[in-house]
Formats: structure tokens, C-alpha cells, sequence
């Protein structure tokens, strides 16, 4: 009896999830294996086919790369920022309610809005960075339209965006940190630098890794901006995995393909997440 | 980290402050320049000037410019609609795990969690056939469906009963409550403050959210606020900057002006809340 009222307890979201969520991660793990349905001609099995699609596709192994590359330079930028701003903002520094809203603003604003924001900033000719470098007399630089930059320049933004949502975490773990251990390190004639070395980063590992977790997954999520920013371009120097998946799926609609590269996606993502579960869960409570 | 100060620790360094200071200005200025662009006429949008006139032309011609109204309404519609669906079904769901024994508790517990890992914003084609199947393409309930049973939201609560103490809910029981009854009296009302952290954390997730209600929608009837503001600023408006960003800003402004106001609960949510 009791069980039944758990199970009609769970029943509305349970099936929601089994619909959105299981469902279709084993259904696209099926289509990755059949042809795209064109018209009335059923998709039909193509084997790994898909697969070797996307092996031979040089926009696919860009947006490998370039995620890669996105996430390698996003993910210690954003994490080292976070912690630089968290250890300031503990401090009693003057106006710091200010700052610790400066540093937060970026994490509640629509990034779709901020891209806005940001292409403006990298407009050629009158944008701000260009009358910057203008200023101090350096040539002009097409940001977002050169292909050796625009994925910097988005990397830019996601740092940006992510610093300040990392900061509260370690805010959160810098205040939970015992006050005497800061006094016998000042007692002993710690420098403070040994003091973060010795103390506070080591307390802090709990901390990094959760964010870590955080940001590899978002690394592999993020493609707002590159919606507005870039598209992408020019000539997919700025393509990530999930905006490459969009433009598969939904512009040149071959869901079959599209399949095969939401499962890559998938497993990347589940790998990060059974990799916290199992690996770094164990080493981390310590405690 | 700077060597500036070292034992009289108790107040940072000057470099600290300066530091601080000035990466709050770089961070904050991206904000601030899309105040000052928004305010003034267009040709102030790449000139700065103490005294330029301020004028609020940009936002009427925005306004005119998009069915912001429309969006406004959309999202509004959306954020509340998600919301209210996930605390019902969360709530439920998370008080069966919390105080329920039954077979196969920890497979239904572990298939929940699955989709902290795996969210509907990857499964963007199986989804859209759902959808289409169903006839939801271009609906508000269409962009919504996949995010109402929230696995973090049915975590996040099942923590908070599990740490509610089991007597409470015998005497509710001992009073001839029923379940439904115990649930709605004793555990929701102790868990508020973990309701208003997720709360404050969909609804922003929500207001920002783009991939999936950029697919799903196709007019204006559900398109959201986000969506709106892509169409919008990508159709050649002439680049008018200055249209563009009070249109940003407009996109925006609740969630900011929410932030501003309440902003402690807002901190404090996201860091309860974890992420998403």
C-alpha cells in the first residue's frame, strides 16, 4: 500500500523524465544508426555509417578542436578568476558589497543580451575595443571576422559570464573556513601567500573540483553567444560541438547525423559526471 | 595573493583593493556602456560626453520595433508556468523518496538523477520529435515539457525533508492527517527558504534559456523574450546600436532589477542551489 502511494508520488515525474530525458537519449542512440527519414522514405539502418560521417567531417573535427581549445582556456581562465575574486571579496576591502555585485552581475543577465552587448564591443571601425586600440595607435583588427580571433573573442565573454557564478562557491567555502587557523598562520609569520598556499587552497580542493565539474560540463554546453557573436564563422574557426549539432539538426536537417553527434556529446557529458561520481567524490571527502 | 600586506592581516592590502576595484570596473563596464548607449541618442553610442542629453527614444523605438509586449507576456507566461509545474512534481516525487520504503526506491532515485547529467538541451532532435508528434511545436507548453520534472529541483528537496525529523510527521500522522495533508502542512513550510533558492534559480535559468525555445518556436505567439531579442537584433535593424541595447537591456531589465533588489537571496540561492 505504501509503495503504491511512492510510486503515484513519483508517477507525473517519472514520466516526464522517461519522456525528455531517457527516452530520448536511447532513441538517439538508435537513429545514430539509421539514415535521415527524407519525405515519406523511412530512415533505414545505415549502421555506423553516421559515424564514419562524422569522421570524414572536417567541420565536425573543427568544432572538436575549437571546443577543445574553448574549454582549456575558459575553464582554468574562468576558475583562477573566480578564486582571485572570492579571496578579495572575503576581505574586508572598502565598498566590496559593490564589488561582489559587480563580479555577480554578468551570471544573472540573458547571455543572449550580453552577446549583444559584447558584438558591439568588437564591431569593426567604431566599437569600443577598436577606438581603444584606435587610441593607442594600433591598427585595425576585424574581431569577430578574423578567423585567428573569433573564438578568443568569445572565449572572452564566456569567461566573463562564468567567473562571477564560480566566485560564489568559493565565497561560500572561504566563509565556512575556520577564523583561527588565519590567526595562528599570522602568529607564525606566515606570508599570506603561504597562507593560500598552505592553507586555504588545499581547504579549497573540495571546492575546485565541484566548479571544475561545473565548468568542463558548461564548456560543452555554452553556444548562446556564438549565435549572435559569430555563427559560427568565419569559416567555422568559431563552431562549437553543440552549435555544430543545431546547424546539422535543425538547418540542414539531418537528424540522422545530428544523431550520432548528440551521442558523442552525451557520452562526453555522462563521462564527466561518472568521473565525479566515482573518482572524485571518493578522493575528495576527506572531511 | 598579493605579497602587499603580510601579518597585520586583519586589513587587505591597498594593491588588494585597487585590484578588486578595478576588475569589478572591467567586469561591470560591458553593463554600464549598455546603460549609457541605451540612454542617449545614437550618435552618444560610440562617443562619450559628461553631459549628453538622455533621452528614453531608444526603448520607445524598440518597443515599437519587436511584439516585445508579446515576449514579455511569453516569458512571463513560461517562467511561471515551469516553475509552478516543477515544485508540484518535485514535490511530490521528493517526499516519496525521503519517506517512503517501497521496491525499487533506489532505481527510480538513480533514474532522476540521470538527467542531472544528461539535460534536455542535448537531446535537441529526439525532443523536437516529440514535440512534433505531440503538436506542441510553437507553444509555451512546448518549450516547457522538457523541463518539468527537474531532477535537481527532486534532489535538492529530498535533501531537505530527509532532514526533517521523522516525529513531526508522526504527530501530523497521529492527528489524522494523510499524506497529502502532512506534506502540505509540515514539510512544505519547512523547506521555504530551499523553495525560494530554486525558485530564484529557475526562473533565471529559464528567462536566459535559448537553444530550445530558439528551435521549438517559430512566431511570435510563444517565442520568448530571448528568442525575440535574437530575431530582432539579427534582422538588419540598420545597426542602431542604440535601439539595440535599450532592446537588451529591456530583455534584461526584471531579471536585473530583480537581482539589484533582492540581491542576497539571489547570492545565496545560487550558492544553496548548486547550479542550474
Amino acid at each position: 500500500m505504501a509503495a503504491l502511494h511512492a510510486w503515484l508520488l513519483l508517477l507525473p515525474a517519472l514520466v516526464l523524465l522517461a519522456a525528455f530525458t531517457h527516452w530520448p537519449a536511447v532513441a538517439t542512440f538508435i537513429d545514430s544508426f539509421f539514415s535521415t527519414p527524407r519525405g515519406s522514405r523511412p530512415g533505414v539502418w545505415v549502421g555506423l555509417e553516421n559515424y564514419q560521417v562524422m569522421a570524414e567531417d572536417p567541420v565536425f573535427w573543427k568544432a572538436v578542436t575549437n571546443n577543445l581549445w574553448f574549454a582549456g582556456a575558459t575553464i582554468p581562465l574562468s576558475i583562477g578568476l573566480a578564486l582571485l575574486m572570492a579571496l578579495w571579496v572575503n576581505e574586508r576591502i572598502p565598498g566590496r558589497a559593490a564589488v561582489r555585485m559587480a563580479y555577480f552581475t554578468p551570471t544573472v543577465l540573458p547571455m543572449i543580451a550580453v552577446a549583444n552587448i559584447w558584438l558591439f564591443f568588437y564591431t569593426p571601425q567604431y566599437g569600443l575595443l577598436e577606438q581603444v586600440t584606435g587610441a593607442l595607435g594600433l591598427p585595425s583588427h576585424n574581431w569577430l571576422g578574423n578567423p585567428s580571433t573569433a573564438l578568443a573573442c568569445i572565449t572572452v565573454v564566456a569567461v566573463w559570464k562564468e567567473a562571477g557564478f564560480f566566485m560564489i562557491f568559493y565565497l561560500a567555502a572561504l566563509q565556512t573556513l575556520n577564523p583561527s587557523l588565519r590567526e595562528a598562520a599570522a602568529i607564525e609569520g606566515a606570508s599570506r601567500w603561504t597562507f593560500f598556499r598552505r592553507i586555504q587552497w588545499p581547504l579549497l580542493m573540495p571546492t575546485t573540483l565541484f566548479v571544475l565539474v561545473n565548468a568542463i560540463i558548461n564548456g560543452f554546453r555554452m553556444v548562446d553567444h556564438v549565435f549572435i557573436l559569430t555563427r559560427g564563422g568565419p569559416d567555422n574557426a568559431s563552431t562549437l560541438l553543440l552549435y555544430h549539432l543545431y546547424e546539422v539538426g535543425f538547418k540542414f536537417w539531418d537528424t540522422g547525423y545530428a544523431s550520432a553527434i548528440s551521442v558523442v556529446l552525451v557520452v562526453t557529458l555522462a563521462s564527466v559526471a561518472l568521473f565525479q561520481f566515482f573518482v572524485l567524490d571518493k578522493r575528495v571527502h576527506y572531511k | 595573493m598579493k605579497e602587499a600586506a603580510p601579518p597585520p592581516w586583519a586589513a587587505p592590502g591597498k594593491l588588494d583593493t585597487i585590484g578588486a576595484w578595478l576588475l569589478a570596473l572591467l567586469w561591470i563596464l560591458p553593463l554600464a556602456y549598455a546603460v549609457w548607449t541605451a540612454f542617449h541618442p545614437a550618435e552618444y553610442s560610440t562617443r562619450f560626453a559628461l553631459f549628453a542629453p538622455l533621452t528614453l527614444d531608444n526603448f520607445r523605438r524598440a518597443w515599437e520595433a519587436a511584439p516585445f509586449a508579446r515576449y514579455f507576456l511569453n516569458t512571463t507566461l513560461l517562467v511561471t508556468m515551469i516553475l509552478g509545474v516543477q515544485l508540484v512534481l518535485a514535490t511530490l516525487a521528493a517526499y516519496a523518496f525521503a519517506r517512503y520504503t517501497f521496491p525499487g526506491r533506489g532505481i527510480a532515485f538513480a533514474l532522476v538523477l540521470v538527467q542531472l547529467m544528461v539535460m534536455p538541451d542535448i537531446l535537441l532532435v529526439e525532443n523536437y520529435k516529440t514535440m512534433a508528434h505531440l503538436g506542441l511545436v510553437d507553444s509555451l507548453v512546448g518549450i516547457g515539457l522538457p523541463y518539468f520534472a527537474s531532477a535537481f529541483a527532486i534532489f535538492l528537496l529530498r535533501q531537505t525533508f530527509l532532514g526533517i525529523p521523522k516525529e513531526l510527521d508522526e504527530a501530523a500522522r497521529v492527528e489524522g492527517a494523510s499524506a497529502l495533508q502532512t506534506l502540505w502542512r509540515v514539510y512544505v513550510p519547512l523547506a521555504r527558504p530551499v523553495y525560494t533558492a530554486f525558485g530564484l534559480v529557475s526562473v533565471s535559468f529559464h528567462w536566459n534559456n535559448f537553444l530550445w525555445p530558439l528551435i521549438i518556436t517559430n512566431s511570435v505567439n510563444a517565442r520568448p523574450l530571448t528568442v525575440g531579442l535574437q530575431v530582432f537584433s539579427s534582422v538588419d535593424q540598420g545597426v542602431d546600436w542604440s535601439v539595440i541595447t535599450a532592446a537588451t537591456l529591456l530583455t534584461a531589465a526584471p531579471l536585473l532589477v530583480g537581482f539589484l533588489l533582492f540581491q542576497r537571496q539571489f547570492v545565496q540561492s545560487f550558492m544553496r542551489a548548486g547550479i542550474k
